[in-house]
């Protein structure tokens, strides 16, 4: 017996619907697990206060200061190669081998794990070139590791800043340099703002590549060559040593805050972009 | 004179240029050295010791017990392929219902719902899904089919979740990449939506589809710290899916930090072979991505 096509219809929307549902309450049910749970936990002082024990009182000071470092590190170091990168595909080649290259060597960083990452940036930077576990060393990897994801948002943002722009820079006279810092960047700033804002969001979740880099130290980094821990591997330790569960809650809602702003943020930045150009 | 100081300045404009133009291509150069240098020192550190000791024990090898100089890495390859498999079985059917639903069946309010969530899915980090499996999973799975929780089983179903946002957004990517007119005419000749999906559009979305998937299991072998938290990291190979595991990346993080010496450079080796099958897999999605391209336009 064949099935009606509009029963199979009407069978495939309903599966296809569950499916999509059950996605989406997982992601609500992580949410709001984590937020039920460490909300109550949060206070000005967890966030302003040293740890205590190990972490298993007190507050988290030391490593929102670390992941504020090692973030702002890596995206100082990452932001320049990436965006530069994507100027020279998008303004100054028009394919041939060598973007091929580059391409590609971008996409296989891309997918290259962050366990990877880490094993390198600990050969390299903390045994090789003596950095020891410090900022500098996780700074550097985790510059590695979000290098292509700004390299194809960037990509993306000059891209999609329509050629007439360029035509009529061309046409008062700039050269192309002048061309790409007064007009072409400008107009893509923000897909490049959210590209690194995205890189913001990896390096905070991160946690194998921190670990082997900058170390798990639980003081207040006073150099770039102090080891230092971020939040993520502040739960890590916390959850899987069973230090403190409830601090564990406590750090957890903040990643999870954080997220939900950086997404929220690069939605509207997203949005607005696009508005402009369509 | 000002002519002649324009001219000159005009010149000089074209040399910055030409220097810019050399500095930006220094630049983008970058993240291939950073590729190349990643794989001469994974490499360079881990292969002397897979020759010493013959490159088929560490392959085929049963038995891994480091202080014994014991190097079989086995156990960690199938543990890698298990839970990697398991991820594919639970992540691609929700992923492609997910990414069929957003670009055929839902309005365009409802898509600005969907979308931004299964892009915050890929926000969150690897520790908190692990953290999710530790606290809701592994009791789950342990009260309700015995065993220690800590398994095959647990690990595959929160990887799963994890590469569904990779599968998704690739998979959306290639779906509306397909010109209106494969819709409209499937259409016309009097075919369901569904019809469509399934006869015209996932057979001409089919390479990015793939690619989607090979992407997907890229993560699910990479990915390490959720892992560690849920597979319960016996260096065995499974009987069954509700014993504990152990991945290839587990293998490297969880002896890291007091490996030394041919430990240190076994663990090395281990990540030479995880490299290995990532960028197989990098290469063949790229290049079916790729003929996916060629074919469209």
């Amino acid at each position: 017996m064949r099935l009606d096509p509009r029963t199979g219809q009407a069978i495939a929307r309903i599966v296809l619907w569950t499916l999509t549902i059950i996605t989406v309450a997982i992601l609500v049910f992580i949410i709001v697990f984590i937020l039920r749970r460490g909300l109550p936990v949060l206070s000005l002082e967890f966030l302003t206060k040293n740890p205590v024990d190990m972490g298993k009182a007190g507050g988290i000071f030391p490593t929102v200061v670390g992941t504020v470092v090692l973030t702002a590190g890596a995206i100082l170091i990452a932001t320049p190669l990436g965006v530069g990168t994507a100027i020279y595909l998008t303004e100054y080649t028009w394919g041939g081998p060598l973007t091929r290259i580059i391409r590609f060597g971008a996409e296989c960083l891309a997918g290259i794990p962050s366990i990877i990452f880490g094993l390198f940036g600990f050969i390299l930077f903390v045994t090789k070139l003596k950095f020891g576990w410090s900022i500098l060393s996780g700074s550097l990897t985790l510059a590695f590791m979000i290098l292509p994801t700004i390299i194809r948002t960037s990509e993306e943002a000059i891209k999609s800043v329509p050629p007439v722009y360029r035509t009529v820079s061309f046409s008062l006279g700039s050269t192309k340099w002048q061309t790409v810092t007064r007009v072409v960047l400008p107009s893509a700033l923000p897909g490049i703002v959210t590209g690194i804002i995205l890189s913001v969001g990896r390096s905070i979740g991160e946690t194998a590549v921190v670990i082997f880099t900058a170390g798990s130290a639980l003081r207040l980094p006073t150099s770039i060559f102090s080891s230092s821990r971020t939040m993520s591997v502040h739960f890590y330790i916390l959850a899987r040593e069973g230090i403190s569960m409830r601090n564990a809650y406590g750090t957890a809602a903040i990643l999870i805050i954080a997220i939900l702003g950086i997404n929220v943020l690069t939605y509207y930045l997203m949005n607005r972009f696009i508005k402009k150009y369509s | 004179m000002g002519h002649q100081g324009k001219q000159g300045s005009g010149r000089r404009l074209a040399r910055n240029d030409r220097l810019v133009r050399l500095a930006l291509l220094v630049v983008a150069f970058s993240a291939v050295s950073v590729l190349l240098v990643i794989t001469v020192f994974i490499v360079g550190q881990g292969t002397p010791i897979m020759f010493k000791y013959g490159l088929k024990s560490f392959l085929t090898g049963t038995s891994w017990y480091p202080s014994e100089k014991l190097f079989g890495l086995w156990p960690m390859i199938v543990g890698s392929l298990f839970v990697t498999a398991g991820a594919l079985v639970i992540g691609v059917p929700f992923g492609l219902a997910c990414a069929i639903v957003l670009t055929e069946f839902s309005s365009r309010r409802v898509r600005r719902v969907i979308k931004p969530v299964i892009e915050l899915l890929a926000g969150i980090p690897s520790v908190v899904y692990g953290f999710m499996g530790v606290v809701i999973l592994v009791p789950f799975i342990r009260e309700t089919f015995g065993g220690p929780g800590l398994s095959v089983l647990a690990a595959s179903i929160i990887l799963g979740i994890m590469i569904l946002p990779t599968i998704i957004s690739i998979s959306v990517d290639s779906l509306q990449a397909i010109p209106p007119s494969y819709r409209e005419g499937s259409v016309a000749l009097g075919a369901t939506k569904w019809q469509t999906v399934k006869m015209v559009l996932l057979p001409a979305a089919r390479s990015g589809i793939v690619a989607s998937i090979i992407l997907g299991m890229g993560r699910a072998i990479g990915e390490t710290m959720a892992v560690i938290m849920i597979a319960g990291n016996a260096a065995s190979v499974p009987r069954s899916i509700l014993d504990p595991v152990r991945t290839l990346t587990s293998n490297i993080a969880l002896e890291m930090g007091y490996a030394a010496g041919e430990h240190r450079q076994a663990l090395f080796a281990t990540g030479v072979i995880l490299f290995v099958i990532i960028m197989v897999l990098n290469t063949v999605a790229n290049v079916t991505a790729s003929r996916m391209k060629g074919t469209k336009r």
